[in-house]
């Protein structure tokens, strides 16, 4: 009986705090953006555009989804649901609080980095089942970039993990102590590189996410909207769903191991509102980051990823071995 | 050609980019061979937006063309209006008023700033960076305003007149450009804070889109394409027109050929540009806008008159036979990015399709007036 209420509680709250903040993000974002730019961004619906995202999901729900004829009708359908589903599954093993975790695995971390490749898929589905060559095209660049940027995402990772001996997100948190040069980031104890390394894992969510400067997959200069092209109401709002959920994730990842989770940086009142400051504060950087720089392009991006990041990662784990073996 | 493309022949595919795409800026057509991600064969397909100017000059009076002018670039529509009036005052032997010229100089050059802006914006565009076309515009729309004050449109201008211009311009005008010279000056190095130096920018232009000195000539290239492949040429300076030849100004001038060196070129020729308006404004003479006596019908003597200007994108030039009736017995315009579109096929053999559309970017495309 307790493990349904769990399982319940767990669906209700996910399912109301990804619908707020994908609804939202989108709204930040566009107003966001709108400051960058010296413009107003949404402002006619509601107060300030706040219920901008309300009519955007109606308008996008109540168009008729269309198949093109070239299309692969399953993958078709399928990718969009695909690449939502291991978003809302992720924020299972997510440590939003000390206690407000909706499944605390031994093997958290490790069902991330598995669940995170499906979204990969997702977007290779979409690009081949639209029958569209530009969709096609940004299929096989956004496999060949999650593929680049899993490899140093695991290696960095995994240096967290031989830190503190855990795949456990909130064991992982729990080793990161109370103030803030305790946490991973400035464990230079662990390894003197901990700060660049940080860059580094926050760098390779930016590319997970397909975020700008590294949204190679929807590059609308070249690509017209690259997988989207095809995609019309639902099943592009999904696929946009699905980016701002694997946005939340990737931050809270990056705080949980990085950033100590809940914990406050001063050593008091911790707990879930010093989670949110940290995440939300990280995805505002994303937001900044997009709107600041312009694109890559996939040979620059595919350099970054095995000339930079993966030697460097490498060098990492290797530093921390030896610091741990050492000290 | 790619290694790849070698390897294997068979497997290129035919991709279409355009009419409708939101790389041309317009109804170009690329018919591309793609050959993975590498670009085999891009050939430009054009006539989408044809119209027939060269014919509409021919059946209509002179000074029923004038609008056709503000047609065919509308970018930098008033230096295509200089081209125009400087064809046939060669032609009839008008001659004109030091103020109108002044004025015609004015406006040109705050028109070749507002196209160069727009460029920058949308060529960052092209490359992903939403953010910098917001303040390009924003300078811009204070340029239209100028503008629209004196010739009454904000793009397709119909200012000049033969003999003249349309309207005199005012003290209001001259504050106004004065102020706007003060408040765009310091904008031009917060961009090249901003976007110029960018990394990421500098791996997507540096070397990048080589055009060699020698493939600007055989296509006919002009305007900042040949400058940005260290050819000095400036219709401006070489061959001078108008009162061009009065004011102190430098023709940027860039050796690297690559899409790098093209944007440069634009950025300074901003600031040159602002040096003539204030040079001009400065000199300004007084007297009227348009000579006393201009012929009520243009009837130019029978012959073969050619008139050449500085577009904000090359050299524009207009030719016309004229069998001395009040019809033009052969017009035919010369506009600058048809031929530089034209070395884009063999320029953009071997590049990845993303640095063949940025490359095409740096290369300023209108395309109405491409296809007249």
């Amino acid at each position: 009986m307790d493990e349904l209420i769990r399982v319940l509680c767990y669906l209700v709250g996910i399912s109301a705090f990804l619908g707020l903040n994908l609804a939202y993000l989108g709204w930040v974002e566009r107003k966001g953006a709108g400051h960058i730019q010296r413009r107003n961004g949404p402002k006619e619906v509601g107060p300030y555009g706040l219920l901008q995202p309300l009519a955007d999901g109606l308008k996008l729900m109540s168009k008729q989804l269309v198949v093109p004829d070239a299309a692969d009708k399953p993958l078709y359908m399928a990718a969009p649901i695909l690449a939502m589903v291991p978003a809302v599954l992720l924020f299972v093993t997510i440590p939003f609080g000390e206690n407000l975790v909706a499944r605390e695995f031994d093997f958290g971390l490790l069902m991330i980095f598995a669940f995170a490749s499906v979204a990969g898929l997702s977007i290779l589905m979409g690009g081949w089942g639209s029958g569209n060559k530009y969709s096609l095209i940004a299929g096989t660049r956004a496999v060949s970039q999650s593929v680049a940027y899993e490899i140093p995402m695991l290696i960095t990772a995994i240096t967290i993990v031989m830190i503190s001996g855990s795949m456990n997100l909130n064991e992982i948190v729990r080793q990161q102590g109370d103030y803030f040069w305790q946490w991973n980031i400035f464990a230079l104890d662990k390894s003197i590189l901990m700060p660049i390394s940080f860059l580094v894992f926050f760098v390779c969510s930016m590319a997970e996410t397909n975020r700008a400067p590294f949204d190679l997959g929807e590059a609308e200069s070249e690509l017209v909207a690259g997988y989207i092209t095809e995609y019309g109401g639902m099943g592009f709002g999904l696929f946009m769903m699905a980016e701002y959920a694997n946005m939340v994730i990737g931050c809270s990842l990056t705080t949980v191991l990085f950033l100590g989770g809940w914990q406050c940086p001063f050593g008091i009142l911790d707990g879930p509102h010093w989670f949110l400051i940290k995440m939300y504060f990280l995805v505002w950087t994303f937001v900044w980051i997009r709107w600041t720089f312009p694109r890559t392009t996939l040979w620059g991006l595919l350099n970054l990823s095995w000339k930079y990041l993966i030697p460097f990662s490498l060098v990492n784990l290797l530093l921390t071995a030896l610091f741990i073996k050492v000290f | 050609m790619s290694i790849l493309a070698q390897s294997s022949q068979q497997e290129t595919f035919e991709l279409n980019i355009g009419p409708q795409h939101p790389a041309t800026h317009g109804v170009l057509r690329l018919k591309v061979t793609m050959d993975g991600e590498y670009v085999d064969k891009a050939e430009p397909v054009l006539g989408y937006i044809h119209r027939m100017h060269e014919k509409m000059g021919e059946n209509r009076t002179w000074a029923q063309f004038w609008p056709n002018l503000g047609r065919l670039d509308y970018l930098s529509a008033i230096a295509y209006n200089h081209g125009y009036a400087g064809l046939v005052e060669r032609a009839m032997d008008i001659e004109v008023p030091e103020r109108a010229e002044y004025i015609r100089v004015i406006t040109v050059e705050l028109n070749r700033i507002q196209s160069h802006l727009l460029w920058f914006g949308a060529f960052i565009l092209d490359l992903g960076g939403f953010t910098p076309l917001m303040y390009a515009f924003d300078e811009r729309e204070q340029i239209l305003d100028l503008l629209e004050s004196v010739t009454g449109s904000r793009l397709t201008y119909c200012y000049f007149r033969f003999g003249g211009v349309y309207n005199d311009i005012d003290d209001d005008f001259v504050e106004g450009t004065r102020a706007f010279i003060k408040r765009f000056r310091p904008q031009l190095p917060m961009y090249d804070d901003l976007v110029t130096g960018n990394v990421i920018l500098m791996n997507r232009l540096v070397d990048i889109g080589h055009i060699s000195a020698d493939m600007c000539q055989r296509y006919g290239a002009t305007g900042p394409v040949l400058r940005g492949s260290g050819v000095d040429y400036d219709v401006r300076k070489n061959e001078p027109y108008s009162v061009y030849p009065e004011f102190d100004f430098d023709v940027p001038v860039y050796h690297e050929c690559d899409s790098m060196a093209r944007y440069k070129v634009r950025m300074d020729e901003m600031e040159q540009s602002l040096r003539i308006i204030e040079q001009a404004l400065d000199k300004l003479p007084d007297g009227p806008v348009m000579p006393e006596k201009v012929p009520k019908m243009i009837k130019p003597l029978k012959g073969d008159y050619h008139f050449g200007v500085e577009a904000a994108r090359g050299l524009f030039s207009m030719r016309t036979v004229s069998d001395a009736t009040n019809k033009s017995y052969r017009m035919r315009l010369r506009s600058p990015t048809y031929s530089n579109l034209s070395l884009f096929e063999e320029a953009s053999r071997g590049m990845l399709l993303a640095d063949a559309l940025a490359f095409m970017g740096s290369l300023d495309l209108v395309i109405p007036e491409m296809d007249r």
